[in-house]
Order: structure tokens, then sequence, then C-alpha cells
């Protein structure tokens, strides 16, 4: 294509953007704005199937068996989560099974917060408030994203997933009136998770490149520290409420600003995490290539029922 | 060992009886019937239909965006399609 044309087309692009037009699959749209979201999307789909093996760890061993019915409809949430985001990416023309493999490879990215271990039962209370509810700060923006298919799909996810903040609330909630052992088995949750929970937005605004080009496609529509900005002002008084303590000594409410200020995160502690070092980096991506390895004879015989079937039907 | 991807599949959910079957998303399963059994855990986990449609995704056809000036320009001009196009007179009711 002519240069001149590549340049009216991603003209009329950013027009139907700034209408708050659309996209569409069979859209055209720039290469690094299909890359973007190829990779945003992506990382997406493995933040929730990675997401489920830290909670999954504690369901034979949930305290009663509702909690273990609410637990499991959560986990399976998460895959159909995974499902639809993977089901998204595939509009974009990435190619499902290579999608999967680069999580496998080390060559995607998950959501950080997933290589941290599930040490206690609190764990499953501190995951579902701080970090779904982190997640659904993030995802709700996300329902007026620019592309049709990322959007439709977050709005299934956030209508999911109010469910499993709230359940996680309620867990760390009894917890913290119970004994002192479980609430101090609470407020030891709060703490582990209190800052790789802050760390879910990602870099500071200032440390973020990409976030610029993301805002101008309205992928984005909020930078990453005023999500955080919101999270701490939305959360700190839901701790208090439940006679927990935030981790932090910096942290104080300004009645200037209407926002609390809080203590500076240890980003030296995220990159590690990012880059592959952090507590559980490599037992999830284990797990999930031996899921995949171990699932390999169902697809096959899948495929032969199904061949099976179609031979049947025809004679 | 056999690669073969399941097939893409386009999935259709009826919300109630009297509404029509809409489009919720895609799914992978290697035959119809798999597809009506996966649409079933991934799209209706909370009473969201009384009955599924399955499509193999390349057995759709869709129109051209590129054509849609073409398409469904024409249609804009043609007001008169539509009852508000029309006077009515002060007076006259059930119309």
């Amino acid at each position: 294509m002519k240069e001149l044309d590549i340049t009216e087309l991603e003209r009329k692009f950013q027009e139907k953007i700034d209408n708050e037009i659309r996209i569409e699959p069979n859209d055209w749209m720039p290469d690094a704005y299909r890359k973007t979201l190829i990779r945003q999307i992506s990382q997406h789909a493995h933040s929730e199937v990675v997401g489920m093996l830290p909670e999954g760890n504690w369901i034979t061993r949930a305290p009663n068996l509702r909690r273990k019915a609410v637990l499991l409809a959560k986990v399976q949430d998460e895959a159909g989560h995974g499902l639809y985001l993977y089901s998204a990416v595939e509009t974009l023309g990435a190619d499902r099974e290579e999608t999967i493999d680069d999580l496998h490879t080390g060559k995607a990215k998950y959501s950080s917060i997933f290589n941290y271990p599930t040490l206690t039962w609190a764990d499953m209370g501190a995951i579902g408030w701080l970090v779904d509810g982190a997640a659904i700060m993030n995802q709700v923006p996300l329902c007026r994203c620019s592309y049709g298919p990322y959007a439709r799909a977050m709005v299934r996810v956030c209508k999911e997933e109010s469910f499993h903040q709230r359940q996680g609330f309620e867990i760390m909630t009894k917890l913290a009136q119970g004994t002192p052992e479980q609430k101090a088995m609470a407020q030891d949750a709060l703490n582990r998770f209190w800052w790789p929970a802050l760390m879910m937005f990602g870099p500071n605004d200032a440390d973020s490149p990409h976030t610029a080009q993301s805002m101008k496609w309205k992928i984005k529509r909020h930078t990453n520290d005023e999500l955080r900005q919101q999270f701490v002002d939305i959360t700190v008084p839901q701790a208090e409420m439940i006679g927990l303590t935030v981790p932090d000594p910096d942290l104080k409410w300004n009645a200037e600003t209407g926002h609390y200020e809080f203590g500076e995160i240890n980003w030296d502690e995220f990159w590690q995490v990012v880059s592959g070092n952090g507590p559980c980096n490599k037992d999830r991506v284990d797990a999930r290539r031996k899921a995949k390895e171990d699932g390999s004879w169902v697809r096959e015989a899948a495929n032969a029922y199904a061949e099976k079937r179609k031979a049947r039907k025809a004679s | 060992m056999t690669k073969k991807e399941w097939p893409l599949w386009e999935v259709f959910i009826r919300s109630k009886q009297g509404l029509n079957h809409k489009h919720v998303g895609s799914l992978r399963a290697a035959d119809e019937v798999m597809a009506i059994e996966n649409a079933r855990d991934v799209y209706t986990r909370r009473s969201e239909g009384v009955s599924i449609w399955v499509v193999e995704s390349k057995n759709i056809f869709a129109s051209d965006p590129s054509d849609a000036d073409a398409l469904f320009e024409p249609a804009n001009s043609k007001v008169y399609r539509h009852p508000t196009f029309y006077d009515v007179p002060d007076g006259i009711e059930h119309m």
C-alpha cells in the first residue's frame, strides 16, 4: 500500500476512535494497534488462567462446603474469563495455540500477583477482596475499550467478577471477627497481599511508556497511578471497617486533596517478579505446561470421537 | 501425535422464550455436540439462556466493512420510511 493511503487510513481510524466508534475485527487498524491489543488481551487471558492456580490450591481444604462451592464457582469463572479473552485474541488474527505456547515459553507475561504463594485460608479472602478488587478497577474502564470484542468480553467479566470480591471480603470479615488467631491470620494475609495488589496497576506513569499511546487509542482510559489511587481510596476504609491495619506506616488521609497519601512501592521487587524471579514463577508456568501436556490425549480423543460420530451419521 | 486444533464455533443464546438468539462469543470444540456442551459451560453459568445455537465460524459470511457506505448509506436519505416523517393534524388520534 502506498504511504499516502496509510496516512489517510490512520487519520480515519483515529477519527473513529475520537468519535467513540468501536473498532470491529474486520475493520482496518494500524499494525501497532493490533499488536498492542494482541499483547494486552493475551496477557490478560493468561492472567485469568494462571490466576486459577493460587486459589485451586485451597479448594480441597476449604473450611466448609459453602466456602468450597463458592471457591469452585470462582475458579470456574476464571477459566471462563480466560476463554472469553482467548477468543477475543483470535479475532485479531492471532493463533490460539501459539498464544498459549507463548505463556509456556515465557515469551508472554501475566499479572505478577499470581507469582505469590497462598499460605493460609485467609489468602483466599485477601485475593478475592484485594486482587479481584484491583482487577475490577482495571477492567471496568476496559468495558469502554475501543476494540469491540475486548470491550464485550470485559462487560461479561465485570458482571461476574463482583461476586468474587464480595466473597473474599466476606472471608476476611469473618476471620477478623473470629478468634485472636483467626484475626491474626487475616491481618497476615493483608500484610502479604497489600503491596503486590498495588503493584497490579503497573509502573508509575513516568515509567509507563505505552500509556500515552494506549490512551490516545482509547484502549486505556485512566493511567496506572490514577487507578492505583482510586483503589487505595476505596480500600483503606474497608480495612478500617473490619478492624484490620493496612501495612503502610506512611499512609495518611489528606483532607485537602481528598485522597490518601501512601508509601513508596518497592519497584525492585516488582521488576524482579515480572522478570521471572518471584516466589512462584517457575511453579506457575510448570503447572500450565503440565496441564497442556497431560490434557493432550483428551483433545485427541475428542477429535477421534468427533470423527467416529461423523462417520456413523454418514453411514 | 496428531496436532489438529479443534474448529472455532460462534455461539448464539436465546436468553428466554420469546426472544431471538443473540451472538455471545465463540469457542473451540471438536464437533457441534461438544460445542453445545462447551457453550453451556462457558456462556450460561448464571442462567443466561434456555437455548443454544452453534455455527462453525468458517460457515459465516460477513459483509465487508469497506462496503458499508454502499450498502447502508442509501437508507439514510429515505426518511419517509419512518412514521415521524409525516404530519398528523391536531385532533387525529390512534394513528
